[in-house]
């Protein structure tokens, strides 16, 4: 058998209860594995799920929504039966996350350092000096001069506002670092020294990490594996070359041709007409059954089975042949 | 600034009352023929005149200035305490916390405060506990007057937990009380500074007009206990008016000054309110320029 994968989440599923009584289903199925050292990214349109799916990992979902099923295994404990008090001990120490906008993810009020310091001290990992000497290490790391380190959030700039926020998420020396779409909001420059410090820290550190981004570009630079995501299911998965050579999933392939490819400029971009279902008004079948090109009859009725269409690289269309994934 | 000058001056003249008059507040004070002088209008002996008994208005005045003050800080305090400790529970937690909590201030804020609070202190009094009148009037005023501070403060909350740097917190691994000490508390904190001082004013208002209604203690009278005495007295048919306005304006004087203080408080901590968003639009955005075809 393989290595034993770091994370393992299978068949979760996350209702949303909303307002006026409706329930809302933000997640179903979704299954993935990460390796340790390793790089996922979690593709797809805004709103199809990929933020829920780290919230339902770190178990930090908003009151109104309820994980129905589904297993996460992380090193062989299951986080979903453990207790809050477990939980709260657990967060930050084995998973981190960077989260997207770091200007609101720090508190306006108190300086970085602290903020860095927070979570160690939170965590009785050290004592207050030995925590100051590791925030120095964690600025150094990150690439902050040592004399801004006592400054407030709205002095740094974007990119360093976000190498911040890495180097708090690096606090406690996690094993598994979720980066959610770390690089939005900052120009192609800073993406860039972002990106590559995010995988020198892996290297460095052989964390694994999942890369929550609409950006393939990112992806296929920085990722072992892809996970793409439409309307809170998981579409396809794989690892990139497979993923990115031969996508199965008309969704996939649709968005790998949406994408700008410097080696033909001259082509139109394609485009997918349409927007992601509601999560209140989810189509009866296939959930990109209503945008798709090459739907079939059976598509609006029945949700098709993720299939195995070759070994690791599943997907879950109608049209694909393969053996049913084990997960 | 002139908020500030009216209150410091009120506390330094709390603070030192004993030095600036040369007598006891309920020592009867003898013309040459060792009469009392009842009723003496102000004139350089005594400053402010005496009351009907005799004693030195200016004495009571300043020594007053203690007790009014000290009842007023006290359960100003309390009310805070109280109204930010419900505020940030119900705001922060919700659900049925926050359905309870609110209820409660709901309940409160409807019953009219002043038969209230005068039905409660007769109750505590009747029930012989042996408190000081004054601890049951800082009770009293403490526990009731936390309401709209606590509306104010809840609301804050709800704003501020959903922020990011709060979910950041929880991801962090942080409790509640540790997301309220270090994430909450602080945002609201510039909230709970100037209201503290508006909730000040209000609590020597009351303090006085239940004081007035002869609800302090006489053996330590405050400003409203004085206007009790000359009411009662008939300072005002004898047209003694040194003995009912200085205590009035007094009153005047730190309450005015709370509120500035507090207005002042409140808009450095929050600009936005210096400026209605509808009063003058060109102090919030840049004109357009006007299209060169209209007129």
């Amino acid at each position: 058998m393989a290595e034993s994968p770091l994370l393992s989440v299978r068949h979760l599923s996350v209702d949303f209860l909303m307002q006026d009584g409706q329930k809302g289903h933000a997640l179903e199925d979704v299954s993935f594995d990460i390796l340790q050292g390793h790089t996922l990214g979690l593709v797809g349109e805004s709103g199809c799920g990929k933020t829920t799916t780290l919230m339902a990992i770190m178990r930090l979902l908003p009151a109104s929504a309820r994980i129905t099923t589904g297993q996460v295994n992380y090193n062989g404990q299951d986080l979903l039966s453990l207790s809050e008090r477990q939980m709260r001990d657990f967060r930050w120490k084995e998973m981190s996350i960077v989260f997207q906008g770091a200007m609101n993810a720090l508190n306006p009020v108190m300086r970085i350092d602290e903020q860095i310091r927070e979570p160690i001290l939170l965590h009785h990992l050290m004592t207050s000096s030995q925590a100051a000497g590791r925030v120095g290490e964690l600025m150094e790391l990150v690439g902050i001069p040592k004399e801004r380190a006592s400054q407030y959030p709205h002095e740094y700039s974007g990119g360093m506002r976000q190498r911040a926020m890495i180097a708090l998420a690096l606090a406690c020396s996690p094993s598994l670092l979720f980066a959610d779409e770390p690089t939005t909001a900052l120009d192609v420059m800073i993406q860039a020294q972002v990106l590559e410090l995010l995988k020198g820290i892996q290297e460095k550190l052989g964390l694994a990490i999942v890369l929550v981004t609409h950006d393939l570009g990112v992806v296929a630079e920085v990722c072992d594996s892809v996970a793409v995501m439409y309307g809170g299911k998981v579409a396809e998965s794989g690892s990139i070359d497979s993923i990115y050579n031969t996508p199965q999933h008309p969704y996939t392939e649709r968005l790998l041709q949406s994408f700008p490819d410097l080696n033909r400029p001259a082509g139109d971009l394609a485009s997918i007409p349409g927007t992601p279902p509601r999560v209140t008004d989810l189509p009866p079948g296939c959930r990109f059954e209503p945008r798709c090109y090459k739907r079939i009859e059976i598509c609006a009725t029945t949700a098709p089975p993720m299939l195995e269409t070759s070994p690791g690289h599943r997907a879950a269309c109608h049209l694909c042949r393969g053996p049913v994934s084990s997960y | 600034m002139f908020g500030a000058f009216l209150v410091t001056t009120a506390v330094l003249v709390a603070i030192t009352a004993p030095y600036l008059s040369p007598y006891d507040p309920s020592e009867v004070i003898r013309d040459a023929n060792g009469r009392g002088m009842t009723f003496a209008p102000p004139s350089v002996h005594p400053p402010l005149g005496t009351d009907d008994a005799g004693r030195d208005v200016f004495t009571q005045l300043v020594h007053g200035a203690r007790i009014s003050l000290l009842v007023g800080f006290m359960a100003g305090a309390i009310a805070m305490f109280v109204g930010s400790l419900l505020g940030i529970l119900a705001g922060y937690f919700g659900g049925a916390v926050d359905t309870l909590l609110m209820r409660v201030t709901d309940i409160l804020l409807v019953i009219p405060d002043l038969p209230l609070m005068i039905i409660m202190v007769a109750t505590v009094r009747n029930m012989e506990l042996h408190i000081s009148p004054l601890a049951v009037l800082v009770l009293v005023i403490g526990l009731l007057y936390w309401t709209s501070s606590a509306r104010l403060i809840r609301s804050q909350v709800l704003t501020i937990k959903e922020r990011q740097f709060v979910a950041r917190a929880r991801a962090i691994g942080a409790g509640h009380a540790h997301i309220i000490r270090k994430h909450i508390l602080p945002q609201i904190m510039p909230l709970i500074v100037a209201n503290t001082v508006l909730i000040l004013s209000t609590a020597i208002l009351v303090e006085s007009g239940l004081a007035f209604l002869g609800l302090g203690d006489p053996t330590q009278p405050s400003w409203g206990t004085m206007l009790n005495f000359a009411f009662s007295r008939n300072a005002i048919t004898n047209g003694a008016w040194w003995f009912y306005l200085p205590p009035g304006l007094a009153i005047v004087w730190v309450t005015l000054g709370c509120v500035l203080v507090g207005n002042v408080l409140e808009e450095t901590l929050n600009p936005r309110l210096a400026i209605h968003h509808l009063e003058d639009e060109s102090r919030m955005v840049a004109r357009r320029p006007e299209a060169p075809d209209s007129g």
